[in-house]
């Protein structure tokens, strides 16, 4: 049962979310056409073991996509931010 | 069965005032109130209580706990019947009916005992080698009577007629146990201000202090502790409940057994609760079980755990036996002596160590109990249950009668929930045991659990736990400790389990699972000597009973034959739940209309007065056809069916998904999700859109308006709304975020009805007056929003499912009801009807209109043959993967129809496709995905997917199900049967 901090809503029971995937790799541009570019972001994967970002949405609460630090042995939980920070703009001036 | 139970007078805890009828295999005993099941039968003198799992050998009342391994009975009758309850922690009720188990005709004549006189045919692991010939086929021959041959108890098979309940809690400090540690860390905690709840799996609080004399110090110490912790606000003391798991983010699950010790619970009580315990911290005071020694025929009845029958005698006023011999390799099991001696029984202790300590010794001369040093019990004799002991020393052999065998080992820590999140045991070779690893900063151990056997070390150890968990100051003195002056503390044994028996006769290291010391060895030499392997070869430690008596014993005896020792051997993966869990506490109060939670529309009430026949889409409920139109799903489908080729009719389709999309980007957005173009789409019209996935697999389809400059209304299919509506989000918060789009989900805020036949639009123009709905104003794949003469509200979108004149009219979910019924109303002179999916899916198929059935998660764009809608000049997600090779091979399965060469035969989704003369084997060439009968053709009608899809028209091939025993030939034809030029929706 963890805990996942919800930038928006606070500490949350990981039940409230749904895990959304690797949030390490980075998506290739939506008009790239490199088949090597789209077949290494949908299925090669590096398993660390130890601390991992990952995609989880906030389906039972502000529907917010952010990114969780899990330790994949521990399962500790070192924080979340929202998706969208890590682009680093806002979507909305 | 002798005599050699009796009450002793003026001992223990049971009420002595309130007697207790109760039937063991209908025989009817008395008891008294606080008696176990177990204690109440050894003060009947009932020595045989089971036939043990494969040799159906007697056995008898072995412990007083959950370690019990063989008072397996069957309680509760009909419904409620429960087999394998340990007798040992079944509370007596008056009334109570027991059975025993495993056993037929009757306990005292077994005939399934010739399983002994087999026994050297059935080693460990015989099955492997057995039951594996003449064929490959032979297991299946033998299953059935090994099936029958298997297994203790027997399920009931009626519904539960119980309540359970699922609760979650919180607190600072969880200590589980209620022992000397558990009371003493419980105590600190309490007095520090803090939150607590104590869990403790017995009815009552005390652990190893219950085995204390009723009138000791220890007894004062522990009602003390009772009553501090009772009288104080903020301690939850919860009896009957066992802590059973320990999980990620320091949550303990714990079973509380609310109306288990009485025959049924009160009305509207609980019969238990499944609890989720979220505490701060926790202190582990769980204890040590009493491990046995191993001798020939040591699973007789008789034979018992020294502490065991110490908790008899002092707790329960029993006496176990009359003539009784402890056998011990360590000082504890000396108290049980003492204790047995006072009770009036005739005691010898055989000691393997050469030189117990001298009080000991002191001890027992002035008690006048005979001790034998350095000597050891080599086989129990007697024919059902113990009468002899054989006993060997180094100056020789003799024999000493007895009824009671008391066996202490050595002691081993129940580290289950210290190990459940992986903190792997460590051995103490000082104490001979297991102790729990290094536990995470949230969690401590203390007591018995740590090491400290002796009472008195547990409540100081506990003390200080309690403290630091509740972030107190260590330092504080602790109170008094219980003081069991009668038990010096324990002290190392000097050796394991004897390794070599010096008789014939069987060595029992599993109890329950008659593992054998030769089963091991057995293992050993067939390679099978990792623990792990140890323990599925010979099923040792799988019992009910989990290996609390029998895993330490075995991996000593199979590190010795290793040549190990015992750290390197180490043990078996400790898992949650500690002691078996109720599927019904479990499920708590998620049964029934419960279980899943229920989504309607807004025509449901309507639906549901007037003969509707529900069917589950997900979570909501869709009609799935109306009872006045046929007496069962296909006779009203075909009328349904009829009724929209030939006329009008209306369904609910309030279920579909729908997306506001909005945005100066919206069309960027759409293009870049869908395969197809939209950046041109005029307002006011809809467009149909398949969406593939990152992988280039098809992930939804669904028609999709453009209401306003920036404003575009999707939907999706009803079962990957909330996928579709994720993946739109997640795609424009972590990678299109430059994007100025705003996605809602508006699926329960819009009421959806599709009118389709005919006369579909003569009956809108009625029942919506004002909204213009001329063909020139709404053509095919029109959208407008307008509003009726009175106000109502609608969206219309020209769009068909059926492949008839159709028109989906939507309206804000307020309104649903009201539109439905003003398009009834005013279809009704026209001969409007309902019709439910069962009709809508088998319209769609007449078209070859692709579902979920056909999007099922494997097929591409291509192999829906929906290829030419791809408009490859602008990017869109899923195209570079799509052309990848594995997806674009030939001989792909691909969309085709089928249709029946016998027009009488029926076809059924989930056929397998072979070709003519081919054997019926492995995947076939094909599947059906879709079926229906077609009033219009007059024959089922079918789509499927088939290697080389429609390069195939024309030839004929099988739909066979296995599970319906059919094979049907048929034609494969395009999978479009009605009206392929798309003419009728200008009916």
């Amino acid at each position: 049962m963890l805990r996942i901090p919800c930038p928006f809503c606070g500490e949350r029971d990981h039940h409230e979310f749904t895990y959304g995937g690797d949030a390490s790799v980075t998506r290739p541009a939506y008009d790239d056409r490199s088949l090597d570019a789209w077949y290494r972001y949908v299925f090669v994967r590096t398993n660390p073991n130890g601390r991992h970002q990952e995609f989880w949405q906030h389906v039972g609460g502000c529907r917010a996509w952010i990114v969780v630090e899990r330790d994949t042995r521990t399962h500790e939980i070192f924080g979340a931010r929202l998706a969208e920070a890590r682009h680093g703009d806002a979507r909305h001036e | 069965m002798s005599n050699a139970g009796a009450r002793i007078p003026g001992a223990g805890r049971i009420d002595r005032n309130t007697r207790l009828a109760f039937t063991f295999d209908g025989r009817v005993l008395e008891g008294l109130a606080g008696d176990t099941l177990a204690s109440a039968l050894l003060a009947n003198g009932v020595r045989l209580v089971g036939r043990s799992f494969k040799l159906h050998r007697p056995r008898g009342i072995y412990s007083a706990g959950v370690e019990e391994p063989n008072a397996l009975v069957a309680l509760r009758t009909g419904a409620r019947a429960e087999p394998n309850v340990q007798a040992t922690m079944a509370e007596l009720w008056d009334g109570l009916a027991a059975e025993s188990q495993n056993r037929w005709p009757s306990l005292a004549f077994d005939v399934m005992a010739v399983n002994g006189a087999l026994a050297r045919f059935m080693p460990a692991g015989f099955y492997y080698k057995t039951f594996m010939g003449p064929t490959r086929g032979s297991w299946m021959f033998y299953e059935p009577w090994i099936r029958r041959a298997a297994g203790l108890g027997r399920a009931a098979r009626a519904p539960d007629p119980d309540r359970y309940e699922r609760e979650s809690a919180w607190c600072d400090v969880l200590v589980v146990g209620a022992g000397p540690a558990g009371l003493a860390a419980a105590i600190a905690a309490a007095r520090s201000g803090v939150r607590v709840i104590l869990a403790e799996q017995h009815a009552t609080a005390g652990g190893q202090l219950l085995s204390e004399r009723a009138d000791s110090p220890a007894e004062q110490w522990r009602r003390a502790c009772i009553d501090e912790l009772e009288s104080s606000a903020n301690v939850r003391i919860m009896t009957r409940t066992t802590a059973f798991g320990a999980y990620d983010g320091n949550v303990f699950g714990a079973l509380e057994r609310v109306w288990d010790h009485v025959a049924a619970p009160p009305a509207g009580q609980p019969r238990q609760r499944a609890w989720t315990i979220h505490p701060g911290r926790v202190v582990l005071a769980t204890g040590a079980t009493e491990r046995p020694l191993l001798f020939v025929n040591n699973d007789r009845p008789g034979v018992m755990l020294a502490e065991a029958a110490r908790r008899y005698v002092n707790h329960f006023g029993v006496r176990p036996g009359n003539r009784v011999v402890v056998c011990t390799n360590n000082d504890s099991a000396y108290a049980a002596a003492l204790d047995l001696d006072d009770a009036g029984a005739e005691v010898t202790v055989v000691d393997t160590r050469p030189a117990p300590g001298n009080d000991l010794l002191e001890a027992m001369r002035a008690a006048g109990i005979e001790v034998r040093r350095g000597a050891r019990v080599v086989a129990a004799r007697g024919r059902g249950q113990v009468s002899s002991v054989h006993v060997a020393a180094t100056a020789g052999a003799d024999d000493l009668d007895c009824d009671l065998l008391c066996v202490s080992g050595g002691w081993s820590p129940n580290v289950h929930l210290a190990s459940h999140l992986g903190a792997r045991p460590v051995y103490r070779a000082d104490i001979g045991a297991f102790v729990p690893g290094t536990l995470p900063a949230a969690q401590s151990a203390a007591g018995a659990l740590a090491g400290a056997f002796d009472a008195d070390s547990a409540a100081t150890e506990g003390w200080r736990a309690g403290l630091s968990a509740a972030s107190a100051d260590v330092g504080a003195p602790p109170p008094d400790g219980p003081t069991t002056a009668a038990s010096p503390g324990y002290v190392q044994p000097e050796d394991g389990p004897s390794p070599r028996r010096r008789a014939r006769g069987k060595i029992f290291v599993d109890i329950q699972n008659d593992v054998t010391a030769d089963d091991v060895e057995l293992a050993w030499r067939e390679g099978y000597r990792s623990v792990e392997h140890l323990k599925r070869y010979t099923t040792l430690g799988m019992g009910t009973d989990q290996g609390r008596t029998s895993n330490i014993n075995g991996l000593t005896l199979m590190a010795a034959l290793r040549g190990d020792d015992i750290p390197n051997t180490g043990v078996t993966t400790f898992r949650p739940p500690f002691t078996p869990v109720s599927f019904g506490a479990l499920a708590g109060g998620h049964v029934g209309p419960h279980f899943r939670a229920e989504r309607r529309t807004p025509m449901h009430d309507w639906h549901a007065a007037n003969g509707v026949e529900f069917m589950r889409a997900g979570a909501w409920l869709r009609p799935w056809y109306y009872r006045t139109h046929g007496e069962d799903a296909d006779t009203a489908g075909i009328h349904e069916m009829r009724q929209v080729r030939g006329n009008v009719g209306m369904v609910d389709v309030s279920t579909l998904g729908k997306i506001d999309v909005q945005g100066p980007d919206a069309a960027e957005f759409l293009n870049r999700v869908y395969v197809n173009a939209w950046l041109k789409l005029p307002v006011g019209k809809a467009r149909y859109g398949v969406m593939l996935r990152d992988d280039g697999i098809a992930l939804d389809d669904g028609t999709t308006s453009r209401i306003g400059e920036h404003q575009y209304f999707m939907t999706t299919t009803t079962g990957e709304a909330a996928v579709v509506m994720s993946w739109l989000e997640f795609l424009l918060e972590t990678a299109w975020t430059d994007l100025r789009v705003q996605v809602t989900s508006v699926t329960d805020q819009w009421a959806g009805v599709a009118v389709a036949g005919p006369n579909s639009r003569r009956v809108l123009v009625d029942a919506l007056p004002g909204a213009d709905l001329d063909d020139e104003t709404l053509p095919p794949m029109g959208v407008r929003d307008a509003e009726c003469d009175d106000g109502l509200p609608v969206r219309v979108l020209r769009v068909s499912f059926s492949g008839e004149r159709a028109y989906e009219v939507y309206t804000p979910a307020g309104y649903g009801r009201d539109l439905w019924e003003r398009i009834m109303d005013a279809g009704r002179p026209h001969g409007i009807e309902p019709y439910g999916v069962e009709a809508l899916g088998a319209l769609r198929i007449e078209k070859g209109h692709p579902i979920a059935s056909e999007l099922d998660g494997r097929t591409t764009l291509d192999d829906l043959g929906l290829g030419r809608m791809a408009r490859t000049s602008k990017p869109f997600v899923g195209d570079v993967l799509r052309q990848r090779p594995a997806l674009t091979a030939a001989g792909r399965r691909a969309f085709v129809g089928l249709k029946p060469v016998d027009a009488s035969a029926r076809l059924r989704a989930g056929s397998l496709l072979f070709s003519e003369g081919d054997a019926v084997d492995g995947h076939g060439i094909g599947h059906v995905t879709s079926a229906a009968y077609s009033p219009t053709l007059g024959t089922h009608i079918a789509l499927a997917f088939l290697e080389g899809g429609r390069e195939r028209e024309g030839e004929i091939v099988r739909a066979v199900s296995p599970i319906h025993g059919e094979d049907v030939r048929v034609h494969v034809v395009a999978p479009v049967f009605l009206d392929p030029e798309g003419e009728r929706i200008h009916a």
